[in-house]
């Protein structure tokens, strides 16, 4: 079974590294979002200090959604995902791994380009490290809550806006308590922990919950 | 053994068929006919499981495909009309993939061999992208001589295929039949076995009436 698993990643990851632009364009995309900022809001340093935790983290929800459309619509195209429906696999399973593999190929990615992308906004050595932290627990969460999106809307005419709409509104606690740990992180007396509790919950929660019902949305679109 | 009992598909609201029975027991290929638009693939795609039909069951080994799920999925082969390869795979990428898939433990030696045997050979390291339609195509039903599926459901398998890929297919689908296998195919060509018995199905006969059309008859 975990041979499956390891089978489809490692398919699902060949193709991205054959097809590199789809990767570089996520990437690229996150990185103008967050140095728009500063240049349009000027380089006064207590103002980008402060918005420096929200502004990569809504490029964060953005550029894992611009990806999300392309989750399972290639396979849907070329009649890879009916044959990954009939194959005898649990189809959890098999979602499970093309989101391991998206987030590998859009979360990730993000979570070592953060730094970088911090220092335009001032931020502390603290901060950055804690950025980096709630990105790599938050940045699965959106993988697999968009999943679930992007299975539901799969063939649809203008899938695209009607999966923002859909995943963006479910991102919200990520997005608060990604942020907020990022913000409280330079206080002082205020502490990180419960904000990491809470993303290592929604983690877990989406980890058990997402696969089995991105599986059946996928039997519904296929249908 | 496959059995279908009292089957009624519809596309919207149009009524495809409805009232179709008919078993497949091992060893016979069923040859599913009909005009276009008449609800050949929709049967075919009901009979995977991937489509919920409107009424009937579908029964295989005497137990609901529905209850049966990954266990009849994994004795199924279906071939629809997207040939289900990757296009920056190579043939023997998409070839591994299915294997794994299917459970097979299928070294690269089989698979290089399964490709060579239908003619793919000095192409077997290219990305399937590079290839002709018939050749994608010859990639895909290379998956047919790995199989150990008891059951295969082929949804057109002989379009863009050249005279000689037609012959091999036709001798694969034979050696499946003679073997025990069953299967269930469309094609607007005939189909000759040598052994095992063909049955033939012929939906739709008349476009735009709603009357319960579909009669199987053994040939």
């Amino acid at each position: 079974m975990f041979q499956v698993f390891l089978c489809i990643l490692k398919r699902d990851l060949t193709l991205a590294l054959r097809r590199r632009t789809d990767v570089l364009t996520t990437l690229f995309f996150f990185v103008i979002v967050v140095s728009l900022f500063p240049l349009g809001v000027g380089s006064e340093r207590e103002l980008l200090r402060l918005l420096g935790p929200g502004v990569v983290w809504v490029a964060a929800l953005l550029a894992s959604m611009l990806a999300l459309e392309r989750l399972f619509a290639a396979d849907y195209d070329d009649g890879t995902l009916e044959q990954l429906l009939l194959a005898g696999q649990p189809l959890s399973l098999l979602a499970l791994a093309k989101i391991t593999a998206h987030w590998l190929l859009t979360g990730l990615p993000l979570v070592f380009i953060a730094p970088l992308m911090a220092m335009q906004y001032a931020l502390e050595p603290v901060a950055i490290g804690v950025m980096m932290a709630s990105l790599a627990i938050g940045t699965p969460v959106l993988s697999l809550l968009g999943a679930i999106g992007a299975a539901l809307t799969l063939g649809l005419r203008g899938g695209g806006i009607l999966l923002s709409l859909l995943i963006l509104p479910l991102y919200i606690p990520v997005l608060v308590y990604g942020a907020g740990a990022v913000g409280v992180s330079v206080i002082e007396i205020a502490d990180t922990q419960p904000y990491f509790y809470l993303l290592g919950a929604f983690l877990l929660a989406g980890l058990v919950l997402a696969p089995p019902a991105t599986a059946a949305a996928l039997r519904i679109s296929l249908e | 053994m496959l059995e279908v009992k009292d089957l009624s598909c519809r596309r919207g609201d149009r009524l495809l068929f409805s009232g179709l029975s008919f078993s497949l027991p091992a060893s016979t290929l069923m040859h599913v006919r009909g005009r276009n638009g008449s609800g050949k693939t929709t049967l075919l795609r009901a009979l995977c499981g991937l489509l919920h039909p409107d009424d009937g069951d579908i029964l295989w080994r005497g137990e609901s495909i529905r209850e049966l799920s990954d266990d009849y999925n994994r004795d199924l082969l279906y071939f629809g009309h997207l040939n289900g390869i990757k296009a920056d795979l190579t043939g023997i990428e998409n070839l591994r993939v299915a294997a794994t898939l299917d459970d097979d433990r299928i070294d690269d030696e089989e698979i290089r061999g399964a490709l060579e045997r239908i003619g793919l050979m000095g192409f077997e390291d290219l990305p399937t992208r590079m290839l002709s339609q018939g050749q994608k195509k010859r990639v895909a039903l290379a998956r047919l001589m790995l199989s150990r599926a008891p059951l295969w459901i082929l949804d057109e398998p002989f379009t863009a295929l050249d005279t000689d890929a037609v012959a091999q297919l036709e001798a694969l689908i034979a050696a499946h039949v003679a073997d025990g296998g069953s299967a269930v195919l469309t094609t607007h060509q005939e189909v000759a076995l040598t052994r095992g018995e063909i049955r033939r199905l012929d939906l739709g006969a008349r476009p735009g009436t709603t009357t319960p059309v579909g009669a199987a008859a053994a040939a």
